[in-house]
């Protein structure tokens, strides 16, 4: 096809998680001619060691909470093109709660601020009427009726699935540099650890936890760390939680820069009837080793939240790693020194949720002109020129 | 006050027992750990000890003299408080810690209570052994189907007969104590379907030659089944079970080289109880998150990579037994006095087996690892399996996934197990795939070996019992007994092997 418009841009998406699959989806939506590259199955990294959180309760006013609010109206969007069950996307609502008055009075006003910035709240003085096997005492929380789970592998099929019906074409490989022009080093293609090269006008540097490394071999450097989290995942039951429901001191965890591990705890269930049980922040680098110790932690976190969970089994736990940057905000958007890449990592734990809003954004800064609601001139915010120091210019 | 232990074995079955054992006799502090209520595991399963006399069980084993010897040893262990043993503990997570390892365990003792355990020591091995590796088929979730490991179970764990009227299938040597067992209780044994050919053992006789006392044995379960008049057919199949509440009838196949089941040899026979079994899985859960190097076996399993001294590739652990290659309980104490032996070197042990004994153990496991080998090359899972599925048939019983969609995430590029369970759920519930593992691996990546997905949680514990881990510190590793002086190991143990033709094992 792009034989007959020599014009249309092409693409290669670094990727196939699911920020790599929004992305794609996007750029073949607005008619730009995309190859999605992997080394591994679509889904396959962080995507499918998260719990599928499409959130707003937990960011505070700024850049991301922008990013967050166009997001959770793509996601409803991408529902209603897919089909809300292909990605199992449901709005179940968060139920964020306070263990103490001061913690209370802290995350309402928290909460006015979100309220401020666009988001739904709900005061909530008695959460057992909302969650009825919370533990008692619990003086109260906010209701943030917009929080919603899809699960996150799904997800990253259906938009990768729906990205080639558009004529988006997969290339299984990994990333070993960039082909590049003689004048200007503007980005002519990329080129395979298998010898084969891609021909591109841009590259979408969308390889989460591995952004960095992707980003060193495209002669364009992004510091984006790993962030070892663990996840619980308890026998099926009968409904039992109804929302995501977490502890108020989770928001002042995801924003910590601490070194050592950090846990609070969030409890949701699912549709296969399994509780999910997170969220452990340890920075480890890539150790993949179990760490009893956080897993107990997680555990007695969640037992004091809903008492009835001590008599519960704990089936599984998996581990990921969240992508980070030195600021917990995403890189989003052309990087000035390699003319051509295009970042799109670094979501921490937040890439399910953020994931259609950067596809589109994404789109745009490629198309320069706004793609779905989303404008390069409102998400300034995000762009990598942030995190490029002398040093980082030059490698 | 009592040591810490030098020693930690997971499995009480004949590899773990046998390297207790050993590791006893060099002057060693052992913690034995097994989840069940008796010494034996799988291949030695008793009745719990206050229904041994009401449920006899003794003419349905093998082997027993080793066992009462291993239970001799490891008993005067426990007098001198040099052994831990603690039954009823469930492992279900094994981690790096310091120098050494710290085991975690469910103490159920007292169930329904649990209580969160943890264990250290400097040494860590794991012989947990395997269990059976189903492949699926229409009806095999019908109640009154079974493993053929299932049925043996429950035979020699609580004398019970699961039917009255049983049909057999699967491949390997196993079947046949199987149906001699149920025979021996008076089981009506319908047929024994076994899906590979005699004559395939012919292709590799050496490993038959060179270990007599498997051929002898083998005979002895032909003789039982002639004496009981149980057929046993090769390349044949049972590809359905039907009933309605429970199983009421099986569909026989004859196949044909690839294991597709030839048209028009199809029959229907009447049973109450069916008992499948397609070799073994290696029980691998502990150490795969533990990094051990993994390597191919030819029985189609991914299992543990050990030196000659049955040390993994992670230092100061160890394995023995089915996890490095299902191969018979015979094979397994070699290899768990092995095991026990290099602890012994390694820690610098005061006892350490006689350079002659070591060789003589070595020359017998590469023996029986060899005829095992030769066992798996001639009992393969059928090729052509899976034509024998039907879309509707399903293969995650757990999630309910079918046939169909594991198909058809297949046909959408999802390339090994693993990925078909991000896509269907395959494998997400309460076995967590251990049970449809393999034949989902069969139905993606049959080339390679199968490896299990990785198992952070080798066991179901509850939330309470590790929230409790949490908010206090953990018990000591051993407890405290009366301070009893060390005795003497006795000279004689560990025994040398003389291992000239074991005739008392069975290959399961």
């Amino acid at each position: 096809m792009h034989e007959e418009e020599p014009l249309t841009l092409k693409v290669v998406v670094v990727g196939a998680g699911v920020v790599g699959a929004a992305c794609a989806f996007h750029a073949a939506s607005a008619g730009l001619d995309v190859t999605v590259i992997d080394r591994g199955p679509v889904g396959a990294g962080t995507t499918s060691r998260g719990e599928g959180n499409v959130l707003l309760s937990d960011k505070e006013p700024g850049p991301e909470l922008a990013l967050a609010r166009l997001s959770r109206t793509l996601w409803d969007e991408a529902g209603r093109e897919l089909g809300p069950d292909t990605f199992e996307l449901e709005a179940k609502g968060g139920l964020v709660v306070a263990s103490s008055a001061e913690s209370l009075a802290a995350l309402q006003e928290f909460a006015a601020r979100q309220e401020a910035a666009g988001v739904r709240v709900e005061q909530v003085d008695r959460v057992r009427d909302l969650e009825p096997h919370l533990a008692p005492g619990i003086p109260g929380g906010v209701h943030y009726p917009q929080d919603a789970q899809v699960q996150p592998v799904l997800a990253a099929a259906a938009l990768l699935r729906a990205a080639v019906s558009r004529g988006a074409r997969c290339h299984p490989g990994e990333v070993a540099g960039a082909v590049t022009a003689r004048d200007g080093g503007r980005i002519t293609g990329v080129r395979t650890a298998a010898g084969a090269v891609l021909p591109a006008d841009a590259v979408v540097n969308a390889a989460g936890t591995w952004g960095g490394e992707v980003g060193r071999r495209l002669g364009a450097p992004v510091e984006v760390l790993p962030r070892r989290g663990f996840v619980l995942v308890t026998e099926p039951l009968p409904p039992m939680v109804r929302r995501k429901v977490y502890s108020a001191d989770y928001v002042a965890n995801v924003a910590s820069s601490d070194a050592g591990l950090e846990t609070s705890c969030v409890v949701e269930g699912t549709r296969g009837g399994t509780i999910l049980i997170g969220a452990s922040r340890e920075r480890v680098g890539f150790d993949t080793t179990m760490n009893t110790a956080v897993v107990a932690r997680l555990a007695a976190q969640a037992c004091r939240l809903f008492p009835f969970l001590r008599g519960v089994h704990l089936m599984r736990a998996y581990r990921g790693f969240r992508p980070y940057c030195p600021d917990h905000l995403p890189v989003v958007g052309p990087d000035p020194r390699v003319p051509g890449v295009v970042h799109a990592c670094g979501h921490e734990g937040a890439g399910i949720g953020l994931a259609p809003a950067t596809g589109a954004l994404v789109t745009a800064h490629l198309l320069g002109r706004p793609w779905r609601g989303a404008d390069p001139a409102d998400h300034t915010g995000l762009l990598p020129d942030r995190l490029l120091t002398p040093e980082g210019a030059h490698q | 006050m009592s040591e810490p232990a030098d020693l930690i074995v997971v499995g009480a079955g004949p590899a773990g027992m046998a390297a207790a054992a050993t590791a006893l006799a060099g002057g060693l502090r052992v913690v034995l750990l097994d989840s069940g209520t008796a010494l034996g595991g799988q291949y030695w399963r008793h009745p719990p000890e206050h229904a041994r006399t009401a449920v006899p069980t003794d003419d349905l084993h093998h082997g027993l003299r080793r066992y009462r010897a291993l239970c001799e040893a490891l008993a005067a262990g426990r007098d001198t408080s040099r052994l831990d043993l603690r039954l009823e503990h469930h492992v279900w997570s094994a981690v790096r810690a310091g120098d050494g390892f710290a085991v975690h365990a469910a103490d159920r003792r007292e169930a329904p209570r649990e209580t969160a355990v943890v264990l250290r020591a400097p040494r860590l091995l794991v012989a947990t052994g395997a269990y059976d590796r189903q492949l699926p088929f229409p009806g095999w979730d019908l109640p009154g189907v079974l493993t053929a490991g299932g049925l043996q179970a429950l035979l020699k764990g609580a004398g019970v007969a699961a039917g009255s009227r049983v049909a057999l299938g699967g491949t390997g040597p196993f079947l046949l104590p199987v149906a001699a067992g149920l025979a021996a209780r008076g089981v009506e044994v319908v047929e024994v379907c076994e899906a590979a050919h005699p004559r395939a053992w012919l292709r590799r006789p050496g490993p038959l030659l060179r270990n007599p006392g498997k051929w002898a044995e083998g005979a002895g379960y032909a003789a039982a089944l002639v004496r009981h008049r149980v057929p046993l057919r090769p390349r044949t199949a049972i590809v359905a079970a039907e009933g309605g509440d429970r199983v009421t009838s099986v569909r026989i196949a004859s196949l044909a080289p690839d294991g597709s089941p030839r048209p028009g040899t199809e029959r229907r026979v009447a049973v109450d109880a069916v008992g499948v079994g397609w070799g073994f899985a290696p029980q691998l859960d502990l150490l795969v998150p533990l990094g051990c190097a993994l390597t191919d076996a030819a029985d189609g399993n991914a299992v543990v990579s050990v030196d000659e001294g049955q040390r993994t590739t992670v230092p100061g652990l160890y394995a023995a037994g089915e996890t490095c290659g299902v191969g018979g309980a015979a094979l397994a104490v070699h290899e768990g006095r092995l095991a026990a032996a290099s602890v012994l070197a390694d820690s610098r042990a005061r006892r350490v087996p006689a350079h002659k004994h070591l060789t003589a153990l070595r020359a017998a496991v590469v023996r029986q690892r060899a005829f095992a080998r030769a066992m798996a090359l001639a009992h393969p899972l059928p090729p052509a399996w899976s034509s024998w599925l039907t879309d509707e048939t399903v293969v995650c019983r757990c999630e309910e996934v079918t046939a169909g969609t594991i198909r058809t995430a297949r046909a959408d590029g999802a390339p090994d197990h693993r990925q078909v369970k991000q896509l269907t759920r395959a494998g997400m519930g309460w076995c967590q795939g251990r049970m449809c593992g393999p034949a989902v691996h069969c139905l993606t990546a049959r080339k390679r070996a199968y490896e299990p997905a990785e198992r952070l949680v080798a066991t179901p514990v509850t939330l309470g019992a590790l929230a409790d881990l949490d908010e206090e510190p953990p018990p000591p590793p051993i407890s405290p007994t009366s301070p009893a002086p060390p005795r003497p190991p006795a000279p004689s143990a560990p025994t040398a092997p003389t291992d000239n033709g074991e005739t008392d094992k069975e290959c399961s």
